[in-house]
């Protein structure tokens, strides 16, 4: 497997994760359901207001699902950072994982590392991680 | 589908859930509280029910509304349900380094 992604949308996604830390980033790509490329932007509100902990608010998250419906899109990347740890999977974040079709992106901002360095993508279905290649296309 | 008493009520299913159905995104079944609702599923698609609630509580990882409106902030399980309600389960999107699974 292999996340294809647009360096436009990878900048997007650590510009959200650098604003909030150290608070956890949150957020969604959507894409056309017919071919699944990742290519709307929809940042949400971590309604935990956490630096290791993220959920989406309830009431936007039913709002999300019902917008990729109405659009024929589909949820095609779920990603969070992670603010003093890797960008792996955490325990909980397997315990969670609910989109079995959904690239799980994973961010970390945490700072002893090279800002930016840690961008990972993953399939988590049933309990089990699997690691994918990140494919960045374009400037 | 069923012969249970209660209004039939419609119920989304989320892509995780749909091995449970078959595969079908739209379900039906009865009941009079969204606990009987959840039990009838179950009853016609094995398995389904434990997904949703275990020990009579609705599980952390899944979001139930009914009307648009999460049964948490409505009653939770013995919220009453009448026929045309509209019922969606879907997963909670949530997570992070903590590894306590807290919520």
């Amino acid at each position: 497997m292999v996340l294809r992604i647009s360096a436009d949308l990878v900048a997007a996604l650590w510009e959200h994760s650098e604003r909030e830390h150290p608070i956890e980033a949150c957020g969604v790509i959507a894409g056309p359901a017919a071919d699944l490329t990742p290519t709307r932007h929809i940042p949400m509100e971590n309604s935990a207001y956490s630096p290791t902990f993220y959920e989406f608010e309830s009431k936007a998250l039913l709002g999300l699902y019902q917008e990729l419906d109405d659009l024929d899109e589909a949820l095609v990347v779920i990603y969070h950072s992670h603010t003093s740890t890797e960008a792996y999977p955490s325990r909980t974040d397997i315990a969670y994982a609910g989109e079995p079709g959904a690239h799980y992106v994973l961010l970390s901002t945490r700072e002893e590392i090279a800002p930016r360095s840690e961008f990972r993508s993953f399939r988590i279905v049933n309990g089990v991680v699997t690691e994918e290649l990140v494919e960045i296309v374009g400037d | 589908m069923s012969s249970e008493s209660g209004a039939v009520i419609e119920v989304r299913i989320p892509t995780i859930l749909r091995p449970y159905t078959g595969g079908a995104k739209v379900v039906s079944a009865n009941g009079t509280t969204l606990r009987e609702l959840i039990a009838d599923l179950g009853a016609h698609f094995n398995g389904l029910d434990e997904r949703i609630m275990t020990d009579g509580t609705l599980l952390k990882f899944i979001n139930v509304y009914v009307n648009d409106e999460d049964v948490r902030f409505l009653g939770g399980l013995d919220l009453a349900l009448n026929a045309g309600d509209k019922v969606t389960i879907l997963p909670a999107v949530a997570g992070g380094a903590n590894n306590c699974g807290a919520i």
